[in-house]
């Protein structure tokens, strides 16, 4: 039997996390969201298990706004993002985009959907057709939906380049001519070119220098402020996160462990997998030696995740117990806004007698380490 | 011929394991000639961790792919540059000198992995390849040895995923696989593109950690390529910052966070996004680097410098040596009076390099 995911495999019981904030409908609704990817042997590739990329996420997004989506390498971040914009099927669960079923999307009404949101690629080199000048591939999209055609278009490229801080000239160069940084604005214009409503951000600035991430970031943030952008920005860079983003997804292992303004995750992160998380932020301050929350214990595979909470073989709340391991700990509000999904942290709807009919000894206390 | 063993001709234990001298590397495009890396000079000492950073474009991973000798045409390494590597001139060895060099004592972790991977193979062949190369271990010990590597780097399954495909992997899974090859022949010099930027904190810190112990194990260099300067700040001794092609300033990992001695420099530290500290906007440095066909006359961060003065439009600035391992390719660097960052008064009496 497989135990259920992190709470939000149950919708009827937990509701989709969200934040009183927000008024309207949202932009982007997903729901319990799963895809297993099928593990293969021998020459007739059969079957032999499953990784579960992302095992049941939930969560919404409104118009001007950014969702922050963070975690471990592998947790399934591009995956989600992937298949938000429907370029990878899910196995399971619905997503709604402008109140319109994704999946059930096809033919013209599936492009237009694509137009809208669209998705800045994490591996820059992997996602440019390298026979293919740079101008002609953010052309594409201005033809393709029909936005600009001729010198137009050419005009409009010129301005996307200088948009994300490239020479208008570098137009006609192919791929190979561009660093590393340089390929990832080809990207980001890329995206632009086409006036959407929703960008899925994979990674956008980490192959950039600071300063020009900092010309990128308050790029994005001008066009959220003036056109109601809203963006999914996964990265591994905690403090552009902090910077960036309204609110937080923390994943952990095809699940969303906590979930939070980002105020409120970088001041008080509940989840002990954020707060190690946070604490291995490195300090760009040469005098000053960090102070690790070390995980130990094995990385766990997706293929082969843990029982209970997926994060118990490496926890280190001091409450964790017998019961972390049997009781599948639900993504609950812990205070107005900031879900998180631990039995240890009070409050909990898994009651102590719950906890305790699971082999549990020790009473969910309050626990925050010092970062 | 072959390279000399680990320091054979070194003149004594203070010479470096790596130095480069005004390496130039230029690309001939129908565009023109476009002077990537253009007279940039720097050692590596033995056991060392130098960082290297600089603008996105400005030639860190064409000066990185120059040392192993991997630049393609219409890329060339120009007349009068010199790598020198354990004493011996890198440029010009015959190929096969140069493979074997790079199969055993330079190893490179490059900045896009799904560059360098191939798609037609498992990760845990193409590990256990360098394996069977480098110790000759028998295809059974190979494979043993590439899981026992990637399972090292933090790779959840490792046995599971050795018999994966690149594109079955992630992004970060990719990096470490990477890695895996690079730490499997026991280099003396590490060249790390961006090696961390696609893995998440806590594994990139267990990296960290797993290069920091084969440093004190073995001796191993390592030149850091990295856009984070917080992996600056806990790895490196020594900072190379570089601008449109040329070194601008070079200086001990303290001091360089502490006083910048160059505005470009000063420019990226303000542009940092700091955790804790949120604010509106974030800093930027006005403007755009200039095309590295057309470097400008004079200093070349001129037009985005706001110190900037008559002397920098004219006179192409030197990397001036400022004592105490530090250089500067600033002329206000040795204008006490009128010192570029705004910290603290320069201390040294500073003279021109060359
Ligand atoms: N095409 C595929 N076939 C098989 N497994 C896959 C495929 N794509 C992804 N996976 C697996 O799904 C899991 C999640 O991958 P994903 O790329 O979403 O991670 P991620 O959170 O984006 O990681 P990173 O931060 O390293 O980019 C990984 O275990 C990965 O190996
Ligand atoms: N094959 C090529 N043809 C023409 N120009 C090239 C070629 N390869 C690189 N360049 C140019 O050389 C310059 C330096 O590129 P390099 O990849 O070294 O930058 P980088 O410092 O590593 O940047 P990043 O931080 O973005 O990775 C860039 O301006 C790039 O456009
Ligand atoms: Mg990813
Ligand atoms: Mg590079």
């Amino acid at each position: 039997m497989t135990p259920p995911s992190a709470g939000v495999g149950t919708p009827d019981v937990h509701p989709t996390p969200t934040t009183s904030r927000q008024s309207g409908p949202p932009l982007l609704e997903v729901r319990d969201l799963v895809k297993h990817f099928p593990i293969r042997r021998g020459i007739l590739g059969r079957t032999v298990g499953h990784v579960r990329a992302v095992d049941g996420v939930s969560f919404q997004l409104w118009p001007g706004e950014t969702l922050g989506l963070v975690g471990e390498s592998g947790c399934g971040k591009s995956t989600t993002g992937r298949m938000v914009l429907r370029l990878l099927e899910p196995s399971a669960g619905s997503v709604h985009f402008d109140g319109a079923d994704v999946l059930a999307l096809s033919g013209a009404r599936l492009r237009a959907m694509r137009r809208h949101a669209q998705i800045i690629f994490q591996d820059p080199f992997s996602s440019l057709n390298p026979r293919m000048t740079i101008g002609a591939a953010i052309r594409e999209g201005l033809t393709i939906h029909r936005i600009a055609a001729g010198e137009a278009a050419d005009r409009r490229v010129r301005e996307l380049l200088s948009e994300v801080g490239l020479r208008p000239q570098f137009a006609d160069r192919y791929p190979h001519e561009f660093s590393g940084g340089q390929r990832q604005r080809v990207g980001i214009a890329r995206a632009l070119s086409v006036s959407p409503r929703l960008i899925v951000c994979d990674e956008p600035v980490s192959a950039l220098d600071v300063s020009v991430q900092a010309q990128v970031v308050n790029l994005l943030q001008d066009l959220q402020r003036d056109r109601g952008l809203a963006y999914l920005f996964i990265a591994h860079d905690l403090s552009v996160v902090e910077h960036i983003a309204d609110r937080v997804a923390v994943m952990y292992l095809g699940h969303i462990v906590e979930l939070a303004s980002a105020t409120d995750i970088y001041r008080e992160p509940l989840m002990p997998y954020t707060q190690a998380l946070l604490s291995a932020v490195p300090v760009p301050d040469p005098t000053v030696r960090s102070t690790r929350v070390v995980l130990s214990g094995d990385v766990p595979s997706p293929a082969n995740p843990p029982s209970g909470c997926v994060f118990h073989p490496r926890c280190q709340h001091p409450r964790k117990d017998e019961a972390c391991t049997k009781l599948v700990p639900p993504l609950e509000e812990k205070s107005a806004g900031h879900w998180a999904a631990c039995i240890k942290q009070p409050p909990t709807t898994v009651h102590w007698e719950v906890q305790k009919a699971a082999g549990g000894t020790r009473q969910p206390e309050r626990y925050l380490p010092d970062l | 011929m072959t390279p000399p063993p680990k320091g054979a001709d070194a003149p004594g234990a203070e010479a470096p394991l790596l130095s480069v001298t005004d390496l130039r590397t230029y690309f001939h495009t129908n565009n023109g000639v476009a002077r990537a890396v253009d007279g940039v000079s720097f050692t590596v000492a033995q056991g060392e961790t130098v960082g290297l950073v600089g603008e996105s474009g400005c030639g860190k991973s064409v000066t990185a792919l120059s040392l192993m000798r991997l630049i393609q045409s219409p890329g060339r390494i120009e007349p009068g540059s010199s790598v020198r590597f354990e004493g011996t001139e890198l440029l010009t060895l015959s190929e096969a000198d140069m493979r074997r060099v790079r199969g055993n004592r330079m190893a490179m972790v490059f900045q896009e992995p799904m560059s360098a991977l191939n798609p037609v193979f498992t990760v845990g062949d193409q590990i256990a390849e360098v394996a069977r190369i480098h110790s000759r271990a028998s295809r059974r010990d190979a494979w043993r040895q590439a899981v026992a590597m990637l399972e090292l780097t933090g790779m959840p399954a490792p046995e599971q995923r050795a018999h994966e495909y690149p594109h079955q992997l992630s992004g970060g899974m990719r990096q470490r696989v990477l890695i895996a090859m690079a730490l499997m022949m026991n280099p003396a010099l590490i060249v790390a593109d961006e090696p961390t930027t696609a893995l998440d904190v806590t594994i990139q810190a267990q990296i960290l950690e797993l290069l920091a112990d084969l440093q004190r194990r073995t001796g191993t260099s390592i030149l850091m390529i990295t856009h984070d300067l917080g992996v600056i700040a806990e790895t490196a001794r020594r900072v190379i910052v570089m601008y449109a092609g040329e070194v601008v300033e070079q200086s001990a990992v303290g001091p360089l966070f502490a006083t910048p001695h160059h505005p470009y420099t000063e420019g990226l530290l303000a542009a940092m996004p700091r955790m804790g500290r949120r604010r509106d906007r974030l800093r930027v440095i006005p403007g755009t680097v200039p095309p590295p066909t057309d470097w400008p006359t004079g200093c070349r961060f001129r037009a985005r410098c706001q110190y900037s003065w008559d002397r920098c439009a004219n006179e192409h600035p030197p990397l001036y040596d400022l004592g105490d391992g530090r250089r500067s390719r600033c002329h206000l660097a040795v204008e006490p009076g009128r010192r570029a960052h705004p910290h603290e008064p320069l201390a040294a009496q500073a003279v021109p390099a060359r």
